[in-house]
């Protein structure tokens, strides 16, 4: 059975929509900024690889380095150190208020890394709950907000595949005479042993990309390759340190995806329930496996919440009304807050519709097998393996200019586009499986029945696709509301979005500048939240039918 | 020469070495008539069915009905039914709109398609489900909208691969009594192709049997 596109120059013609989108917006952007990293400002000439040198071995550079590569480490050591226990918990067990737990755990995945930032800038800062532990601007404050994000992906790959082992396989164990012990370290940890090395890879990769955080927490104590970049642009308006950085940034990440794709766990076979109540001892384990998980899931978002609504004189709602009014005398917005979150829902909806209409087409191409639906999957996939501060970078190099006669000069257009290329890859990503997953039977189904290949993509595909495609449509819309690595290059000075207008906020002193600061992320993890718990819900209310 | 005739068929599946499934069939199907091939799974037969329906490409031979060859015409225009093991109903749609499906692709009007829908709910047994979601069936119901759906728009011939193979013991031998008086109430030419002798000597006039990709 022939799926639609019928023709193999239907194909090559569709496929040109995303390779147009990728080769403007990315490939060009990205390329450039490697180029100029190994060759210098005017690119080709005579080469400058000197210079390029020159910026690596400088101390700060090094530093850097040393610390993205120590906070990665570290993030991933604390994710396992918590994930691992709390999967079991939730994987093997089913107990009241284990579906609450589930979804507490996933929280954080789906909240803007400013938001994070923000909540554990209030939970550690001076007069934040904590703020007596003396973590503000520390290195242990980022590895718990990298702990706090990546639990959730510890729990989602290792857990689903311990929920699908079957417990019989350990049981076989004990009946050939293994104490519980050993029959897990024998038995049950073998079995995870991929999903466990796949979960810690995709950290891995999570952790050397979270700009935000370090940038937030880290204050001027600890810088990343990622936060140099940054400083590099914004504060000595070095283009050339910063493109050697964002080289350095890319090979990071480069490293981390390959590690990641080595570790690939075998996808699980289809879930059994496999969970059980615990025994009474086993209560206790739980308990003592999740405890640490809620307190820091649950302390960050309380501490924002208690900051935001903190005031000179007590507490009241006056951060939340200030985010309507003109903004504070000492920050340095020049407009009223809402007009940051009006900026931010409408580059998200310009992003949003970008990313569909290249991702929809894409995902309809790459979801039948073949050599060339593989390279252009790669293709797609590349922005996820560039951290998206480099994206952001690439963007301001090359497209803040006239291009193609359309002057984007300090163009508000730089800013959904940036986004639309950072949350293409996911989109794909959400509508791949989902295409893959109809029966080519079912196709077959309804050709026999006289459908031509046209109306089986519209009777068939369409229909079945449609929750799919509404939630990862839901999905970047968050993406691109919650956006700031690339966003945090394009934005305008006068025209920040929600998170960029935070992180200034944030990082100017005065109580009313940090309580609005926490007010407004309050309400971007409010919006985003909502968002994605729809997406959520048009995923699963349709697509668990198929 | 009326029916379907099968003159030296072949399929091969591309691989590294390719496949040769079916390696050689000819037969003659002649209306009003079913035909069962029978044989172990693996025996290409399954490989023929998809290759005279048209949901997999011939490698060779020819496969033609009425004296037509059907090697050009694609699978939507062969007005060939198929009825699979394991029913592929449509899951977006309910149990009617699933039967209406081929007399929809064909131009049937809504009132037309409403009177069909209910004959064929009728005759396999199911009437009052029309507008149930085929999500809430049983798999003996399952198969039975999907026998109706494969009906509806009175195919040429109607391929059966291993309908009832899904099913309980039970049900098996009550359901292929009752398809093979459906298919002859229908006057329906049918293709059989199943791993169980008893069910073949119920549902089919004749019985060929198939072994490692050709008649036996």
């Amino acid at each position: 059975m022939k799926p639609w596109p019928a023709s193999a120059r239907l194909w090559w013609v569709l496929a040109g929509v995303p390779v147009a989108f990728l080769g403007l917006f990315f490939l060009w952007p990205a390329g450039t900024v490697i180029v100029r990293g190994l060759l210098g400002e005017d690119g080709l000439g005579g080469g400058d690889l000197a210079g390029a040198l020159e910026v690596l071995t400088r101390s700060r550079t090094l530093d850097a380095i040393s610390t993205t590569v120590g906070l990665a480490v570290a993030g991933t050591a604390g994710s396992l150190l918590l994930g691992l226990p709390a999967a079991w918990a939730l994987s093997r067990f089913s107990w009241r208020g284990a579906r609450t737990m589930r979804a507490l755990v996933t929280v954080p995945f789906v909240l803007p890394t400013i938001v994070v930032a923000a909540a554990f800038s209030a939970l550690f800062s001076r007069s934040g709950l904590l703020g007596s532990w003396g973590l503000d601007q520390s290195v242990t404050a980022i590895v718990l907000a990298l702990v706090f994000f990546n639990i959730s992906v510890v729990v989602r790959i290792v857990g689903g595949a311990w929920e699908s082992l079957s417990p019989r396989m350990a049981d076989a164990a004990r009946t050939l005479g293994a104490s519980p012990a050993r029959a897990f370290v024998r038995v049950t940890l073998p079995a995870l042993r991929p999903a466990i090395a796949s979960a810690a890879a995709v950290v891995l990769l999570f952790c050397s990309t979270s700009f935000a955080l370090v940038l937030i927490l880290g204050g001027s104590r600890v810088s990343t390759v990622e936060t140099e970049i940054y400083l590099q642009v914004n504060q000595f308006l070095d283009l050339r340190a910063a493109a050697v950085l964002a080289l350095v940034q890319v090979v990071f990440v480069a490293i981390a995806l390959w590690v990641s794709a080595r570790a690939r766990a075998p996808r699980p076979p289809a879930a059994v329930e496999t969970a059980r109540a615990p025994r009474r001892r086993e209560r206790w384990g739980i308990a003592a496996a999740l405890t640490p998980t809620v307190l820091l899931l649950t302390l960050p978002g309380l501490a924002l919440v208690e900051r935001s609504l903190r005031t000179v004189d007590g507490y009241g709602l006056d951060h939340y009304a200030a985010l309507l009014g003109e903004p504070p005398a000492r920050s340095t917005l020049s407009a009223p807050l809402w007009h940051a979150a009006v900026t931010s829902l409408l580059t998200a909806t310009v992003a949003t519709a970008m990313a569909a209409a290249v991702g929809v087409v894409t995902a309809q191409l790459v979801a039948r097998r073949s050599r060339r639906a593989s390279v252009l999957e790669s293709l797609v996939m590349l922005p996820l393996g560039v951290s998206a501060v480099v994206v952001g970078l690439g963007v301001l190099l090359t497209l803040n200019r006239s291009v193609l006669g359309v002057d984007l000069r300090g163009s508000w257009w730089l800013v959904p586009i940036a986004q639309a290329v950072v949350a293409l890859p996911l989109m794909v990503r959400a509508l791949v499986p989902a295409a893959r997953a109809i029966d080519p039977r079912l196709r077959a189904a309804a050709a026999t029945l006289g459908a031509s290949p046209w109306r089986v993509l519209w009777r068939v595909d369409a229909p079945l696709l449609r929750s799919a495609t509404a939630a990862s449509i839901a999905f970047a819309f968050a993406i691109s509301m919650g956006e700031f690595g690339a966003t945090a290059f394009v934005a305008r000075p006068d025209r920040p979005t929600l998170p960029t207008a935070i992180a200034r906020l944030l990082s100017r002193p005065g109580i009313d500048n940090v309580g609005m600061a926490f007010a407004a992320s309050v309400l971007l993890a409010a919006l985003t939240a909502a968002i994605m718990l729809a997406s959520e819900r048009l995923r699963t209310t349709v697509g668990a039918e198929i | 020469m009326t029916g379907l005739a099968v003159r030296d068929l072949h399929v091969t599946y591309p691989g590294t070495p390719p496949v040769e499934a079916v390696r050689g069939v000819s037969l003659d199907i002649a209306q009003g008539e079913t035909l069962a091939l029978l044989g172990p799974s693996g025996c290409g037969k399954s490989s023929l069915l998809s290759a005279v329906v048209g949901i997999v490409d011939a490698s060779g031979g020819s496969v033609a009905w009425d004296g037509e060859d059907f090697a050009r015409v694609p699978v939507h225009q062969r007005g060939f039914g198929l009825v699979f093991q394991d029913g592929q109903l449509f899951p977006h749609l309910t149990v009617g709109a699933n039967i209406a499906f081929g007399l929809e692709m064909s131009g049937v009007g809504r009132a037309a398609r409403a009177a069909r829908v209910d004959e064929l709910l009728a005759l396999v047994g199911l009437e009052g489900l029309r507008d149930r979601g085929v999500t809430e069936l049983s798999g003996g119901q399952r198969q039975r909208v999907a026998l109706a759906r494969s009906l509806a728009p009175r195919p040429r011939l109607l391929a059966l691969d291993e309908p009832l193979s899904s099913l309980d013991a039970d049900l098996r031998s009550r359901l292929a009594v009752e398809v093979r008086d459906i298919l002859r109430a229908e006057g329906m030419t049918g293709l059989l192709v199943t791993h169980d002798p008893a069910e073949a000597e119920v549902m089919a006039d004749r019985v060929m049997r198939m072994a490692d990709g050709r008649l036996a």
